[in-house]
C-alpha cells in the first residue's frame, strides 16, 4: 500500500483490452467471484461496515455514501429486500456504465451477488436502459454464464445463500434514470417519480425495502471487498474517496474513457487527452465551456481547468461532479445553440408529471428558439433567468433542476454570445467549424 | 422485400412468450415493457391487438397498457422499417457533425424525421444521448453503435442496407434487423453475445496510456 498511485488507477477498467474480456473464463483468469468468496465467508453486516468504511459514493451522480444507503434497508419488515442496479445511463454526456457492461459484465454481476448478500435480498434486477442492443446481450450472457457456474440461483458457493437476477431493458425515457421513476418503470408502470418519503429503503420495489445504485457504484463493490476498505479509501481526496471513470468527448485530440482517483483536474486529463483538438489548418483551438459531469451539472469555463474534480471542490466551484461526463466544447461552438439542444433533449424527456417542469421547459424552449434566431430582446435573458426561477427546487425531481443548469451557467458566464445574436439578428457562428469533419464540408 | 408490411400477429406461441416473460417477477406486470419489445418483434410495432394481448395476460385493460406503451419512445405507433436508423443530435453529437449527417440523410433517404422509405426498408429518426458521447457523431441502427460516422459514412451505410450488403456494427455483430433486435430486449437471446471487440478504441484510451506509464492502483491486501 505504499507504493506511489499513478496518474491513472485502471480497476474497473483494467481487464477492458483482454481477449474475450466479457466471458466468465477470461474474468475468472483475473481473480473473478474470488471476492464474493471472501464476501460470502464474512456476515453481511460485515460487508455493509466495509462498504461503507470505504467511503464509496453513488457514481450515478448524486454521490450519496452507498455504505450508508444499505444500512437504512430495515431488516425487522418482513417483505422482501431487493436490489435494483440503475443502468439507464443517458444522461448527455455520460457514456462510462456502457463500455463497462459491453466489456466487463461480470464485474458487474459479482457486484450484484455481493450487495445482494449484504442487504439480504434474494431477487436482484439490472435495469439496463433498452437503446443498446450489444450490451444487453453481453449482460444477458454473463448472467447465464454466471448460473450456470454456481454464482448465481440456489446454494451459491455453497454458502446457502440464494439469489436470482433479472435483466431488464428499458424501453427509452431518459427520466428512468431518476430512481423512483425506474422503479415504477420496473413494476410496468409510466416511469414517473414517486413523493418521498417513504424513501426506497423502506418502501421501493413493490412497496418493499429497496436498495437502487448506479451501475459503477456497484461494479465498484468486488475490488473494495477483494483489496480491502482501506484501499479504497486511499486513493481520492478526504471526502472523495476512491477512483471513478472520467469520460472525456468531445473537442479533444483523443477522447474515451479515464479511470483515475478523484480530485483529478481537467487540466490533467486533458494533458493525457493530447489537448483540445486542433483546427484542419493546424491552428490551435481554444477550450471554451465544459460540463463536469453531464448536461444537468452547471457549465465550467477554462477558469476552472485546476478545479480538482470531487465532489465538495467541484460544489464549491458552482456546479456538480455528477457523473464526470466531461463534454469538452471548443471556441467554434455556439453556447446558445448547445444550450438550446439540451433544453429541447429535458422538454422532450420530462415525464409530465409535475407542472413547472412539464409547462417550464416547453416555455424555456420558445424563448431560446427565439434567441437563438436573434429575434427576441435583451428582457428575454432575464425572463429565462426568472422562468429557471420558478422551476429550480420548485419541480418534482431533479430533471426540472437540471434543465435550468446550463441555461442560468450559459448566462451567467456568456451572456454577451446571447446579445450578440440580438445584434446579428442570427446565429454570429458557422456550425460547420465545430464538426469533426469540417474540411471535407467546406 | 420488407418485414415492415408482413404481420404475423399474435399467435398462441406468441401469448406463450409473453406468459413467460411475465413469470420472470415477483408481480407479472413487471414484465410489460419486455411484453411490449416481443409484440414489436412480432407485430413490427405495438399494435392493438398486441395490447390486447398484454392487457389479458396481465389482468389490466387496454388503456393502462397503452398509457405505459406510449409513454416511452422506443415503442413504435406505425411500423418500422427493417433497420431503424436513428442519428444522435444531442447536444454534443449534433455539434460534431449529427445535425448534418441527419440533414444528408432526410435529404438522401427523401424522408423526415420518425418516417420510413417507401420501400419500407428503413425508419430515420433522431435519437438523444446514446451513451457514447466519445465515439461522437453517433448513428444507431436496430439500437447497434456505429460510431464516428460522417455525412458520407451515414450515406454508405443506408445505402448498403438497403442494397442487402452485410454491416456490422462498429462495436458488435452483424446488423440484425429491428424485429430481431426488439426480440432480444425482450429476453430472448440470440446467440450474438461474443460477437464483436470488447471494446472501442475510445473506451480503451485511458488504459493504454496508463500502461505505456506503467501506472496503476495502489496493490490490494
Amino acid at each position: 500500500m505504499t507504493e506511489t498511485q499513478g496518474t491513472l488507477t485502471p480497476v474497473l477498467t483494467a481487464n477492458w483490452a483482454d481477449d474475450r474480456s466479457w466471458t466468465l473464463s477470461s474474468y475468472a483468469a483475473r481473480g473473478g467471484y474470488d471476492a464474493l468468496d471472501k464476501a460470502l465467508g464474512m456476515s453481511p453486516d460485515e460487508v455493509i461496515t466495509m462498504v461503507k468504511d470505504s467511503g464509496l459514493r453513488g457514481r450515478g451522480g448524486a454521490g450519496f455514501p452507498t455504505g450508508m444507503k444499505w444500512s437504512f434497508i430495515p431488516q425487522d419488515n418482513p417483505n422482501p429486500k431487493y436490489l435494483v442496479v440503475n443502468a439507464d445511463e443517458s444522461e448527455p454526456g455520460t457514456c462510462k456504465d456502457i463500455p463497462l457492461m459491453m466489456a466487463s459484465p461480470h464485474t458487474l454481476v459479482e457486484g450484484v451477488i455481493i450487495s445482494s448478500y449484504a442487504i439480504r435480498a434474494n431477487r436482484a434486477f439490472i435495469y439496463v436502459r433498452g437503446e443498446v442492443l450489444h450490451v444487453v446481450r453481453r449482460l444477458q450472457a454473463a448472467v447465464a454464464e454466471a448460473y450456470a457456474a454456481g454464482h448465481l440461483g440456489t446454494d451459491i458457493h455453497g454458502s446457502g445463500y440464494d439469489l436470482d437476477l433479472v435483466i431488464h431493458a428499458g424501453a427509452g425515457a431518459y427520466i428512468c434514470g431518476e430512481e423512483t421513476a425506474l422503479l415504477d418503470s420496473l413494476e410496468g408502470r409510466r416511469g414517473q417519480p414517486r413523493l418521498r418519503p417513504p424513501f426506497p429503503a423502506v418502501a421501493g420495489l413493490y412497496a418493499s425495502p429497496t436498495v437502487i445504485n448506479n451501475a459503477e457504484s456497484i461494479a465498484s463493490v468486488p475490488s473494495i471487498v477483494a483489496n480491502g476498505a482501506e484501499w479504497f479509501a486511499g486513493m481520492g481526496t478526504e471526502k472523495s474517496n476512491g477512483f471513478g471513470i472520467f469520460s472525456l468527448s468531445g473537442h479533444v485530440n483523443r477522447p474515451g474513457q479515464y479511470e483515475a482517483p478523484l480530485g483529478i483536474t481537467l487540466r490533467q486529463l486533458l494533458e493525457l487527452a493530447g489537448g483540445v483538438r486542433v483546427a484542419p489548418t493546424g491552428q490551435a483551438r481554444e477550450l471554451k465551456f465544459w460540463t463536469p459531469g453531464g448536461s444537468s451539472t452547471p457549465l465550467f469555463t477554462a477558469e476552472h481547468l485546476d478545479v480538482p474534480l470531487d465532489f465538495e471542490s467541484v460544489g464549491a466551484a458552482g456546479s456538480m461532479l455528477g457523473t464526470r461526463a466531461l463534454q469538452i466544447f471548443d471556441e467554434t461552438v455556439c453556447v446558445v445553440r448547445a444550450v438550446l439542444r439540451w433544453t429541447e433533449f429535458y422538454k422532450h424527456e420530462s415525464c409530465g408529471k409535475c407542472t413547472p417542469c412539464r409547462e417550464g421547459t416547453w416555455w424555456l424552449v420558445q424563448v431560446l428558439t427565439r434567441l437563438e434566431k436573434g429575434q427576441g430582446s435583451p428582457e428575454d435573458l432575464d425572463l429565462l433567468l426568472d422562468q429557471c426561477d420558478n422551476i429550480l427546487g420548485r419541480s418534482f425531481c431533479a430533471l426540472g433542476d437540471g434543465a435550468t443548469s446550463p441555461i442560468t451557467s450559459s448566462i451567467k458566464y456568456f451572456r454577451d454570445e446571447y446579445l450578440a445574436h440580438l445584434e446579428q439578428g442570427g446565429c454570429p457562428f458557422d456550425p460547420a467549424r465545430s464538426t469533426l469533419f469540417e474540411e471535407a464540408m467546406a | 422485400m420488407s418485414a415492415a408490411n408482413d404481420q404475423h400477429g399474435i399467435t398462441d406461441a406468441t401469448r406463450a412468450e409473453l406468459r413467460e416473460i411475465a413469470a420472470r417477477y415477483p408481480q407479472a406486470r413487471s414484465g410489460l415493457l419486455p411484453m411490449l419489445h416481443l409484440v414489436q418483434s412480432v407485430e413490427g410495432r405495438v399494435t392493438p391487438e398486441g395490447i390486447q394481448a398484454c392487457a389479458d395476460i396481465l389482468g389490466l385493460t387496454e388503456a393502462e397498457v397503452s398509457g405505459v406503451a406510449t409513454f416511452y419512445t422506443m415503442y413504435k405507433r406505425r411500423p418500422v422499417g427493417d433497420y431503424l436508423v436513428g442519428v444522435c443530435t444531442n447536444t454534443l453529437c449534433a455539434v460534431m457533425g449529427g445535425d448534418a449527417i441527419f440533414d444528408r440523410l432526410k435529404e438522401h433517404l427523401e424522408v423526415g424525421n420518425d418516417e420510413t422509405t417507401a420501400d419500407g426498408s428503413i425508419t430515420l429518426e433522431h435519437v438523444e444521448c446514446n451513451a457514447a458521447c466519445d465515439y461522437a457523431p453517433v448513428v444507431m441502427v436496430n439500437w447497434e453503435f456505429v460510431d464516428n460516422q460522417t455525412p458520407q459514412s451515414a450515406v454508405e451505410l443506408v445505402d448498403d442496407l438497403r442494397n442487402g450488403v452485410e454491416r456490422h456494427s462498429t462495436r458488435g455483430p452483424r446488423l440484425c434487423t429491428w424485429r430481431e433486435a426488439e426480440r432480444v430486449l425482450a429476453g430472448f437471446p440470440d446467440g450474438l453475445a461474443d460477437e464483436g471487440p470488447s471494446a472501442g478504441p475510445a473506451s480503451l484510451v485511458g488504459l493504454s496510456i496508463a500502461h505505456e506509464n506503467d501506472w496503476k492502483a495502489p496493490s490490494g491486501d
